[in-house]
């Protein structure tokens, strides 16, 4: 019965509910009170107890059906009386073995795919076990654990004597090879079944978290279409963590400002006479930031990644101001707000991506038209390769605009070596960021926002 | 569980299965139930239900930004404090004036209990309150997300121990736990700490059965063919492109509506009339204006069909 529970609730960490160990203890107790008779009431049961926001009620819901997979009831029927007639054909032969007649048994008392009688699937599940299959990671590994869990079920001694027989020639002997051979490849299918149900169960999340770990820290550039969406969930549960991260610590205490009102009456106990002393304290504001995307060929799978991250942040920054160029400045707020999100990306790389950068004019326009966006409490956000096509840099505006900010963070996607080479203003826009970071992977664009944030 | 729901719906509240469930295992593990979910879906309406068929007290603290302990868990009686340190002052010569020397009035003086921070000071606030219901209580935290931090890390001892601690007199364990619902409307993420205290329940809009037998238990009265009518064209509405759906809250009202119009059916300009009680945003009532004679109509046949 725990071990049951262990599993599933191994099963869902997996999948991504984060079930703590105190909640293990109430699913335990839960299980005690429901009990396993009724199967929805369990399931929902565990879904109040065990999941705690709604995508993870869905999560669990799958898992649920998946880990307590009930046997197909009609399904299972027609193949155990097609089991019976195979069974009542191989009672025949005596192969007086008592290990192999139990194997025949078990063959005979499971159907075809996964389905089967009870004895017949728990003995399979706790070889299964046994073989370690619980360990298993890659689809790849599903033949190693199914030999390993056919060993467990002692089919040595059945292949033994399937090879005796067929060396021996005779015509009975090979009837009775035929049996058992067809006994071996129906377990060998329902060991698979089995297989095949852990590796959906534990091998599948683990695999999904490994390719994420890798694609976090690839080279955004090289980043390809099919790793999109599994970008796109990595990318949220880091929002998720800065924001967590940022969205605490909103008061500020100021030493020596004495609040006299509080004061007076934390210490009315004392006549008044101050001894507890209180301070004034000042709510720190939340983040405003002013992200100005370069979104011109080389740049744009970086933008990409900065928006989605800006976006998912949208809790923890309450003021966020988007703008991208190539050669002229557009505020993409209202798209990034109205469509989804690939949908909005893929109009703006479309509509405004192409064309020569131009830093100058997007400076130019920011000036025109934005500039009462930026003020002291504003983070100003670049993010470009600093190369402008020898147009004009127009330092002087880049100056006043790092005078009314808070402060520029630069996200460079070159490195430094290339800085100021070639057509790159790198090297003159750098004397009035605050601080200008390299960013080549999404976990480096992570560091970088939390940064910004951590500076507030 | 089937005992709950039909004491629910003896108070006319119609709960799903998960609902009865979380309120099952809320009552029986001895944990709040912290429910989510989109507004006027019945969050409140469940702890008040609730309390009305357990025959509880409900104590209802309501969050704000802003909302502190003073607030929530207790406050001295600061007045009451002041006038006895008066009186203290006066009488204190009295007392200490039979004493000789220094050592020996203080000896007297320590000799009284410290009253000024006792029981007598304490102004219990809901928090408090719910611990010393000597029969035991529901307490509702209302639209929890709308407080901030601090206050949630406030909350946790109270939730897991179901005790105050007061540090001038010590810890106040309640008797009788009470029943905590708290609600949130997801305007901000709860943290972990308090998740991992709490069961979860969501409670998501209802469907089409469900939400017929909610609009049928609050507005006794409306006629089975024109109940169906509304509810599906409610359910139709969700389904839109709009940016506040109509809640269970509006359709109820939405049915109050049309029985004091006494209105038979559905049709369309009754519709156009009475739309401003299901959508509150003027930029959905322009977005549902092409919309309105399809949606009316396949609601009108969609309501003659037995769920």
């Amino acid at each position: 019965m725990e071990r049951a529970l262990n599993g599933f609730i191994r099963a869902l960490r997996l999948a991504g509910v984060e079930a703590s160990t105190a909640e293990a203890i109430d699913a335990a107790r839960t299980l005690a009170l429901v009990g396993y008779d009724d199967r929805e009431a369990l399931r929902a049961s565990f879904g109040v107890v065990l999941a705690k926001s709604e995508t993870e009620k869905s999560i669990h819901d799958t898992v649920f059906d998946q880990y307590f997979a009930r046997p197909a009831e009609p399904a299972g029927k027609s193949q155990e009386t097609e089991a019976e007639e195979n069974s009542s054909a191989g009672d025949s032969p005596e192969t007086g073995d008592p290990e192999i007649d139990g194997l025949l048994g078990m063959a005979a008392g499971g159907g075809g795919d996964g389905g089967g009688s009870d004895a017949t699937r728990a003995q399979i599940n706790r070889a299964a076990t046994e073989a370690g299959a619980d360990e298993i990671r890659f689809q790849s590994q599903t033949s190693y654990y199914v030999a390993r869990t056919m060993d467990r079920l002692g089919i040595g001694a059945l292949e033994a004597r399937l090879i005796e027989l067929l060396n021996r020639n005779r015509p009975e002997a090979q009837a009775e090879a035929q049996i058992l051979a067809d006994a071996r490849d129906r377990l060998r299918r329902m060991v698979r079944a089995a297989i095949d149900r852990r590796y959906e169960l534990y091998g599948r999340p683990a695999t999904e978290q490994f390719m994420t770990d890798v694609a976090v820290n690839k080279a955004m550039a090289q980043i390809g279409t099919s790793d999109l969406p599994r970008m796109k969930a990595a990318v949220a549960r880091m929002a998720k963590r800065l924001a967590v991260k940022h969205s605490r610590r909103q008061r500020i205490k100021l030493n020596g400002q004495l609040d006299v009102r509080r004061t007076l009456r934390a210490n009315a106990g004392r006549d008044s006479v101050p001894f507890d002393l209180v301070f004034r304290y000042k709510r720190r504001d939340k983040p405003r930031i002013v992200a100005v995307c370069d979104v011109s060929g080389s740049v744009s799978a970086h933008a990409r990644f900065l928006l989605l991250f800006l976006h998912t942040l949208h809790h923890a920054v309450t003021d966020l101001a988007t703008f991208v160029f190539s050669n002229t400045l557009h505020d993409v707020e209202d798209l990034l707000e109205r469509l989804p999100f690939e949908q909005a990306m893929a109009q703006i790389l479309r509509d405004y991506g192409g064309g020569g950068t131009d830093y100058g004019a997007a400076f130019a326009k920011l000036e025109d038209e934005y500039w009462d966006d930026i003020d002291k409490r504003t983070t100003v956000l670049m993010l470009g390769d600093g190369r402008s096509n020898y147009t004009p840099a127009r330092i002087e505006l880049f100056r006043e605009m790092a005078d009314r900010a808070k402060r520029i963070v630069w996200l460079a996607t070159e490195a430094p070596g290339r800085w100021g080479t070639g057509d790159s203003y790198m090297l003159k826009y750098l004397p009035y960021c605050a601080q200008v970071s390299h960013c080549v992977t999404v976990a480096d664009l992570e560091r970088a926002v939390d940064e910004v944030l951590e500076a507030y | 569980m089937q005992a709950i729901t039909e004491a629910l719906s003896s108070v006319g509240y119609i709960a799903t299965r998960q609902i009865s469930t979380a309120l099952y295992l809320a009552h029986h593990l001895r944990k709040p139930v912290l429910i989510e979910g989109p507004a006027g879906v019945g969050k409140t309406e469940l702890a008040v239900s609730a309390a009305q068929c357990l025959g509880f007290p409900l104590l209802r603290l309501q969050c704000y930004e802003g909302l502190d302990d003073a607030k929530a868990l207790y406050e001295w009686k600061y007045g009451k404090q002041l006038l006895y340190t008066q009186i203290l002052k006066d009488k204190i010569g009295q007392i200490i004036s039979a004493e000789d020397s220094l050592k020996e009035a203080f000896g007297k003086l320590g000799g009284f209990q410290d009253v000024f921070f006792s029981r007598e000071f304490l102004e219990p606030r809901p928090l408090l309150q719910a611990m010393e219901q000597p029969a035991g209580s529901v307490l509702l935290i209302d639209e929890v997300d709308k407080s901030e931090e601090a206050f949630e890390a406030l909350l946790l001892e109270v939730l897991a121990d179901y005790q105050v601690t007061v540090p001038e007199i010590g810890t106040i364990k309640a008797q009788v736990p009470p029943l905590v619902i708290l609600t949130s409307n997801n305007t901000r993420e709860l943290g972990d700490a308090l998740k991992r205290r709490c069961l979860h329940l969501h409670i998501g809009f209802p469907d089409a059965r469900l939400e017929r037998d909610i609009v049928r238990a609050r507005v006794p009265g409306l006629s089975d063919k024109l109940l169906g009518q509304m509810v599906a064209f409610v359910q139709a509405l969700r389904e839109e492109n709009i940016r506040k759906p109509p809640s269970v809250a509006e359709a109820v009202d939405w049915a109050r509506t049309l029985l004091l119009l006494h209105a038979e059916a559905l049709d369309e300009t009754l519709v156009r009339e009475t739309l401003n009680v299901l959508i509150k945003r003027e930029s959905d009532v322009q977005a549902l204006e092409d919309r309105m004679l399809p949606l009316t109509k396949s609601a009108v046949d969609a309501g003659g069909r037995p769920v």
